[in-house]
């Protein structure tokens, strides 16, 4: 934090208050902010006193080879909503998608950011850096981006990388990846980076990693892959609420058929939420409005690594061997992620040779109760 | 000084100025003008400076996959993409789409339209006219009056309402960390709104942020999630249960009234907010006309959101199709995306080589090759450049011609070829603008116009989503639940070659993806969107494109703090990783600086 009292970034608390906002309502923040991340009330003292004590954090947000899809995801954010976060919990001081000057005048606001907050500041970045062409598929200021991305990383005091193109490299980095769209933790190799995959993230989940990381001051527990374990640790497979179609083998054999109407498990149209690690099926989407497979389309995994290489989104995962159903993130981020296998095509046929056997019972029960009645 | 043939006298003598990174845009971009001694544009040169090559990623691939990738061009009109995507594919391969999916799509792609223009407005373009610092001078009471006479049936009106922003405002901007707004220009004569037209804007900057996040909401119920949301070759995921067993699991009451409730929002919006700040703040600007460009000369829309399902024919679109060039408004010629000789695209000044000069290529035969040299002139290095040469290659963006024309595209060219096609709804909200407004129709071609157009077009698509929302129900009402067809899913069903084009009006203009189809996969696919349109350098006979031409000739009050270049550019929305991306017309393999 910078020495002189000049200099002293104001709380959130303190923000909030000087806003108008009540002390109640401040109360009601941190109750909600910590149902968000799953803590208990236990945990609101610990967020207020946080909230209270804790300067703003200042953010440096650069732009790759992207698509905006995760600053648009950001700005969805219902709890905490997105004006609060820019306005209120961090300091966005260099966005060039929602900041008000370009040319000189931006590149003077990095600058200061930087000279100011050194080691202070947290880098989030969308999109990542092509390497191919010197650089210069992603040009910024005149320079390749990469360059931009290497000198704002060098001073961070923490590293966020937002959706599966600064993870994992995303449709730009997919086959033949033309022009060496890269993930960023291959060109910064210094930093710890935390990881929020998906095409985008779920809004809820950036702001909830952002709420965690300025409220208890720390990075969140991460997996090995550097996914906050909060977040990533469970399939969408293992939540999902037609995972009980799954285990009665009830299935969706074709688009509008009577099981897509009946809401059955999408596993045989290419469903990838058995190898996909998110929490779509828990926090859903838009406020909890639906997610994927509530509005009748299959996971297409896209908070794995490589999902795009991974065979058609329609083709049936068939190839489990490597991860079992219970496995943890660990193990199947450390295989070819992204595709199932024979475990879970196991798993269905077991579900469907069960329903067989109690639909066999039931018919041989009604069978018995006929004669009975006869 | 030299005349290009689009009829603009370039002059490069006067000072240079180099903007870079131009933000509150989608993707990277660069813009070079020269002023003159009075600090008016004389020449004007934009760069797009990203490109992704998902085209050459495409090929070989499911053509039922297609969508995902290609939406992934664009998360800010997330799912326009998709939809040209599907109607490409299926054009290809003669799939015939149920009157549900019909409605179903439409009510999505008029929900993006209506949430793109309204995030677009508040949350890119406004600070290019509003100045919330002023803001802070505001009387609040005199901007509850201020409220209540421009839009009197929008509740949040109080003068404590604004006092209560004005303080939040206050605290942030005296707290020394400005963020978003910090090295703004706010000290610029450019800005013209009293205290009170400030303040009134800026609170709804705020509004519209928590608005758009409702808005949202009809792509998660149809599609999942947004942003991208998913979609189907052959109809759309959702199915329909009204009332059978399972029925939570589909499109049921509880989803239709959601949508329902949704949709009001957006009308409600259009009405109590967005038209009503798009006049206020326009009046304030009614003398500063510049920026119209292209507009009044060459305008050019595919058209979109067919009545019925697979009837794409002109007259049966309610966002009119049709080209309009040399400024004659009294002929709309048809376009036609199959013509070899029609839709074309030039890479003379583009970062890309067809080999010899002044080639044009249609989408379906097209070949990309980068080719990433600076011209002679250009000072730096090619990895710190500090003036491009625009008499040279200086761009990621391809040049697309329409007949041989460089051509704007987007709200404003959709409401010019709708109004000289005499399309009643927009004709109607055209003269009824400028007759509030006070305007001459002439007003229309400006950089003010094209922000009006957006606005238009938002309150219009409002009403459309409504249309469709109750075709829909009243089609279920009819007993018809289907949403998708899927004869021809399985690829075995397919002809061993196929090709097919899919068009929209995606919310910064025309759209077409143009694919060919091979032994069921991709065998190229192109896409050519509308920030190529109107990014587009300049072509080998030296016309200029949409965004250069609607920069020449403003004058600027400080040329060192570009806010008339910025409010221009803007007035078109740029979407640079939509404009900057190119395909692969065979299977050669791809190097660090040869791509085929």
């Amino acid at each position: 934090m910078p020495d002189t009292p000049n200099d002293r970034i104001e709380t959130f608390y303190e923000v909030m208050r000087a806003q108008g906002i009540s002390r109640r309502s401040f109360m009601k923040y941190c109750t909600l902010t910590a149902t968000a991340l799953g803590l208990g009330p236990a945990f609101v003292p610990k967020i207020a006193h946080a909230m209270e004590t804790k300067p703003r954090t200042p953010v440096i947000w650069l732009h790759g080879l992207e698509c905006t899809c995760c600053s648009e995801s950001f700005i969805r954010s219902g709890h905490p909503l997105a004006k609060d976060v820019i306005l209120s919990m961090i300091s966005l001081d260099y966005d060039e998608l929602l900041m008000a000057p370009s040319g000189l005048a931006a590149q003077a606001v990095l600058e200061e950011t930087i000279a100011k907050y050194k080691g202070n500041y947290i880098l989030a970045v969308e999109g990542n850096p092509p390497l191919n062409e010197d650089g210069m598929f992603c040009i910024s200021g005149g320079k390749p981006f990469v360059d931009k991305l290497k000198r704002v990383a060098k001073d961070a005091k923490a590293i966020i990388a937002w959706g599966a193109c600064a993870s994992y490299g995303c449709v730009q980095a997919a086959s033949p990846n033309p022009t060496q769209a890269t993930p960023i933790h291959k060109v910064i190799t210094d930093k710890p980076i935390i990881k929020v995959p998906g095409c985008p993230p779920i809004a809820e989940v950036m702001t909830g990693v952002i709420t965690y990381m300025v409220t208890f001051d720390r990075m969140p527990a991460l997996d090995r892959q550097g996914r906050p374990l909060m977040f990533y640790s469970q399939r969408i497979h293992d939540k999902c609420y037609r995972r009980p179609h799954f285990d009665a083998g009830q299935f969706v054999e074709n688009w509008d058929d009577e099981g897509a109407r009946k809401g059955y498990c999408l596993y045989k149209v290419g469903c990838k939420g058995p190898t996909t690690y998110n929490a779509c099926s828990t926090v859903r989407w838009n406020e909890g409005v639906s997610f994927p497979i509530q509005s009748g389309h299959g996971c297409i995994g896209c908070s794995e690594d490589g999902f795009w290489d991974q065979g058609s989104f329609y083709d049936r995962v068939t190839d489990i061997t490597k991860f079992g159903v219970e496995a943890n993130a660990d193990r199947v981020g450390l295989a070819a992620a992204g595709v199932v296998g024979g475990a879970v095509a196991a798993h269905a046929a077991l579900s469907a040779l069960r329903r067989a056997q109690q639909k066999a019972v039931g018919q041989s029960n009604a069978a018995k109760a006929a004669k009975e009645e006869a | 000084m030299l005349e290009t043939p689009n009829g603009y006298m370039m002059d490069k003598s006067g000072r240079r100025i180099v903007i870079d990174p131009v933000t509150r845009i989608e993707g990277h971009m660069r813009c070079e003008i020269n002023v003159d001694e009075d600090g008016v544009i004389r020449n004007a040169v934009s760069t797009g400076t990203m490109w992704r090559g998902l085209e050459v990623i495409l090929k070989g691939r499911d053509p039922r996959d297609a969508w995902a990738f290609t939406e992934r061009i664009c998360g800010v009109c997330t799912g326009t993409h998709a939809l040209t995507s599907v109607r490409a594919v299926e054009d290809a391969l003669g799939i015939a789409i149920p009157e549900n999916a019909n409605s179903i799509r439409n009510i999505m792609q008029l929900n993006l339209q209506i949430h793109d223009h309204i995030v677009h407005f508040y949350h890119l373009h406004a600070l290019d006219w509003v100045n919330p610092v002023n803001a802070l001078r505001a009387d609040p009471k005199a901007t509850s009056e201020l409220q209540q006479m421009v839009s009197p049936a929008h509740p949040l009106s109080s003068p404590g309402y604004f006092r209560d922003v004005q303080n939040r405002l206050k605290k942030f901007v005296e707290s020394g960390q400005l963020g978003i707004f910090k090295n703004g220009y706010w000290d610029n004569p450019a800005y013209r709104l009293p205290p009170e037209a400030d303040l009134m804007a800026t609170t709804h900057y705020l509004e519209a942020l928590d608005l758009q996040r409702e808005v949202a909401k009809i792509h998660t119920i149809f599609g999942g999630k947004n942003p991208h949301p998913n979609w189907l070759v052959g109809g759309v995921p959702c199915p329909i249960n009204m009332d059978g067993v399972g029925a939570t699991g589909a499109i049921n009451m509880e989803r239709l009234n959601l949508a329902s409730s949704i949709i009001d929002k957006c009308i409600e919006f259009n009405n109590n907010v967005y038209i009503p700040d798009v006049i206020a703040i326009g009046n304030f600007y009614r003398t500063w006309l510049h920026g119209g460009g292209l507009s009044s000369q060459a305008c050019l829309a595919y058209g979109d959101i067919p009545e019925n399902a697979n009837d794409f024919s002109a007259g049966q679109l309610h966002l009119p199709r049709g080209a309009i060039i040399n400024g004659d408004l009294s002929q709309v010629h048809d376009v036609d995306p199959r013509d070899p000789e029609q839709v074309q695209e030039f890479v003379d000044h583009s970062w890309y080589t067809y080999g010899q000069p002044g080639r044009g290529l249609h989408p379906w035969d097209g070949i990309s090759e980068a080719q990433y040299v600076l011209g002679p002139n250009a000072k730096g290095t090619r990895t710190d450049i500090k003036e491009l040469d625009e008499a040279a290659k200086y761009s990621w963006i391809k040049a697309p011609r329409w007949r041989g024309h460089a051509m704007e595209v987007g709200p404003l060219a959709r409401y010019v070829v709708g109004y000289a096609k005499g399309h009643e709804d927009i004709k109607d909200q055209v003269d009824g603008l400028l007759r509030t407004m006070n305007l001459p129709l002439e007003a229309v071609f400006s950089t003010l116009g094209r922000t009006a157009a957006r606005a238009l077009e938002s309150e219009y698509c409002g009403r459309l989503q409504k249309y469709f929302f109750d075709k829909l129900v009243a089609n279920i009402r009819n007993g018809d639940t289907h949403t998708a067809n899927v004869e021809k899913w399985d690829p075995k069903t397919w002809p061993k070659e196929a090709k097919g084009v899919g068009m929209t009006e995606a919310p910064r203009g025309a759209l077409g993806h143009w694919i060919r189809i091979k032994d069921g996969r991709i065998e190229n696919y192109q896409c050519v969107v509308p920030t190529t349109w109107n990014g587009s350098p300049r072509d080998l006979q030296g016309n200029i494109g949409a965004f250069e031409a609607s920069l020449m000739n403003t004058p600027m009050e400080r040329p060192d703090e570009p806010v008339e270049v910025l409010r221009t550019l803007h007035s078109f929305d740029p979407c640079l990783a939509c404009s900057t991306h190119v395909m692969s017309p065979d299977g050669d393999e791809l190097t660090t600086v040869r791509v085929r």
